[in-house]
């Protein structure tokens, strides 16, 4: 987008709370079971069938709520009125204008600040497919329902209109995510779809005030997608005003394959919902003591790991044999692939952090559910392997992908790959031998010339057959030089 | 008991709701909601100053049910009463316009 524009993003996630039945009934809330087995006369909406709420979800979304810094209180359900046949009742119980959760915040990664407006509980519709006979799409013929979804509990999320970038609303989400996997409130799945995602998206010209003309951006199922849709967005709103066109108010849809989006208008009246108080259902007014227990039992967010794990690394830094910052999207991505601990028992056990990090960050993650099983003492004392020298880094690698695909220990794994010809002793003995044999290439290091270091390490190479860490030799002469 | 709501509103209500009204019934609505919307408004009338809204008339709050799973219905028995089905989901005529 030129740097003439500016865009302004709203995100409503919409995330299935992990319970184990549904909002008002006690039909079992799961995903990918046979069509229509999870059903009552409550979530079918037959007649004389009444709603009664579930205490889990509320702990759930007050937990959420409370992660987000939201006011927590006391609340009422409406219903949303309209005619669609996923949802059998032809309305929708959801929280209206007295939301549980309201005026909180998400603080990214970077630092940013997105306001959170309110998160609502809600219930999920019916899964409906749309089928043709004879197979020709045009010819869509019926639709087909499954009410297994229809009364699970959601949380809606609305955030303010705080979020400047495509980036920044990734960002949002997978911090969100982290938030919702750590409270246990969701599994905030985008693939599975019990996490999903619409985006309010505006332009307005650069350090604008007012806010533009905004559409809603539907069916983006991946944190990918989510960015390609906002950015397409927002460039088809500037080329529009800068033709001189306005924008519409209106939902659109994101077409994955098209990467873009298109109007969902209809020739139907715009929706009227029709929101009134729900009679059947009473208010919802947490105490003091419920929000208090809630507080009390918070899970430990992501970005407490993330800064738990940024300073162990920098405590650990000034001892270890690696020094430079250990760098924040390396401790980020530990921390999103639960590898946190690992890393922080490791140094715990005396591993060098920066490279405890990186070994962790790079090869561990490829296998993160091995990497979740390691033992961080046999993880610890494999780097300490590669610091003293006894490994080379390559070796090393090698020994950490076998303890990740068998287990086992690292000393037996290095031993029997052979990669540990070279005991420390050895290799220490190599050394001194070297520097015996060649005593005026040892006196010009001695003197500091830097370039003899280079022939000293050849020689210490050629006589262990390359076996020597390179690193490690170093480090002798070095020590050697007094 | 004119003015209210007009006839094109009860239209719309009554398309909202997938009403299909006669002329004579949409003379009659119009009649009943206009003498029930002069109800409300009488009610609006009053001074509610520091009267805190009613949400339920039941002076009750918090009643929740514990998170355990209960028995569903049979689904060969759920879809017997649907109008039609591929005998595992619902089967609804083809759905026109844009979903909510």
């Amino acid at each position: 987008m030129s740097a003439d524009w500016e865009m302004v993003v709203g995100l409503e996630v919409h995330c299935e709370l992990a319970t184990a039945t549904k909002l008002f009934c006690s039909c079992r809330n799961a995903f990918g079971e046979e069509p229509n087995t999870n059903v009552c006369p409550v979530c079918l909406g037959l007649p004389g069938s009444l709603p009664v709420l579930n205490a889990a979800a509320v702990e759930l979304a007050m937990r959420v709520g409370d992660a987000l810094h939201c006011e927590i209180r006391r609340s009422i359900f409406h219903r949303k009125n309209y005619f669609y046949p996923d949802m059998p009742k032809d309305y929708q119980i959801s929280q209206y204008d007295e939301p549980i959760n309201v005026d909180g915040s998400l603080e990214l990664a970077g630092g940013a600040r997105v306001g959170i407006e309110r998160a609502h509980l809600e219930e999920d519709t019916g899964k409906t497919t749309h089928v043709g006979r004879g197979g020709r799409i045009h010819e869509a013929t019926e639709s087909l329902v499954d009410y297994n979804r229809a009364g699970v509990p959601l949380l809606e999320i609305v955030s303010a209109p705080d979020i400047r970038s495509a980036d920044q609303a990734r960002a949002y989400v997978g911090e969100l995510r982290g938030i919702l996997m750590a409270t246990g409130a969701s599994d905030a799945r985008m693939e599975e779809g019990s996490l999903r995602v619409d985006a309010n998206v505006s332009v307005r010209p650069a350090g604008g005030a007012e806010l533009g003309t905004r559409a809603e951006i539907k069916n983006m199922n991946s944190l990918r997608s989510l960015g390609r849709a906002i950015e397409h967005e927002a460039e088809r709103q500037v080329a529009l005003l800068e033709a001189g066109e306005p924008v519409v108010q209106e939902t659109r849809h994101w077409n994955e394959t098209q990467g873009r989006t298109s109007s969902l208008r209809s020739k139907e009246e715009a929706y009227d919902y029709r929101y009134f108080p729900e009679p059947d259902l009473l208010p919802v007014a947490p105490d003091e003591t419920w929000i208090s227990s809630v507080r009390a039992a918070a899970a430990t967010l992501p970005a407490e790991r993330r800064s738990r794990l940024s300073a162990a690394a920098a405590r650990g830094r000034a001892g270890g044999a690696t020094d430079g910052e250990v760098p924040a999207g390396l401790v980020a991505t530990l921390v999103e692939l639960d590898l946190d601990g690992l890393v922080l028992g490791a140094i715990d056990a005396g591993a060098d952090p920066k490279l405890a990090v990186n070994r962790a960050a790079n090869e561990a993650a490829a296998h993160p559910e091995a990497a979740r099983g390691l033992d961080p003492s046999a993880f610890a004392a494999l780097l300490s392997m590669e610091t003293s020298g006894r490994l080379s880094a390559t070796q090393a690698k090698t020994v950490l992908a076998q303890m990740l695909e068998e287990g086992g220990d690292p000393t037996d794994i290095a031993r029997a790959r052979g990669f540990e010809g070279l005991s420390e002793e050895a290799l220490a003995e190599t050394v001194d031998k070297i520097v015996a044999a060649n005593p005026e290439e040892w006196e010009r290091y001695r003197a500091g010339d830097p370039k003899v270091s280079q022939f000293l390490v050849g020689q210490v190479m050629r006589e262990t057959k390359g076996k020597a860490n390179g690193k490690a030799v170093m480090a002798l002469l070095a020590a050697r030089k007094g | 008991m004119a003015g209210r709501i007009s006839r094109a509103d009860v239209v719309h209500v009554a398309r909202l709701a997938r009403l299909e009204l006669t002329d004579e019934e949409l003379d009659r609505y119009v009649d009943q909601l206009g003498a029930v919307l002069d109800h409300a408004a009488d009610v609006a009338a009053l001074d509610t100053t520091g009267v805190p809204p009613t949400a339920h008339p039941l002076p009750m709050e918090n009643v929740l049910r514990e998170d355990v799973v209960g028995p569903s219905l049979d689904r060969e028995e759920v879809l017997r009463e649907a109008p039609d089905s591929d005998g595992a989901r619902f089967r609804v005529p083809r759905i026109l316009g844009e979903e909510p």
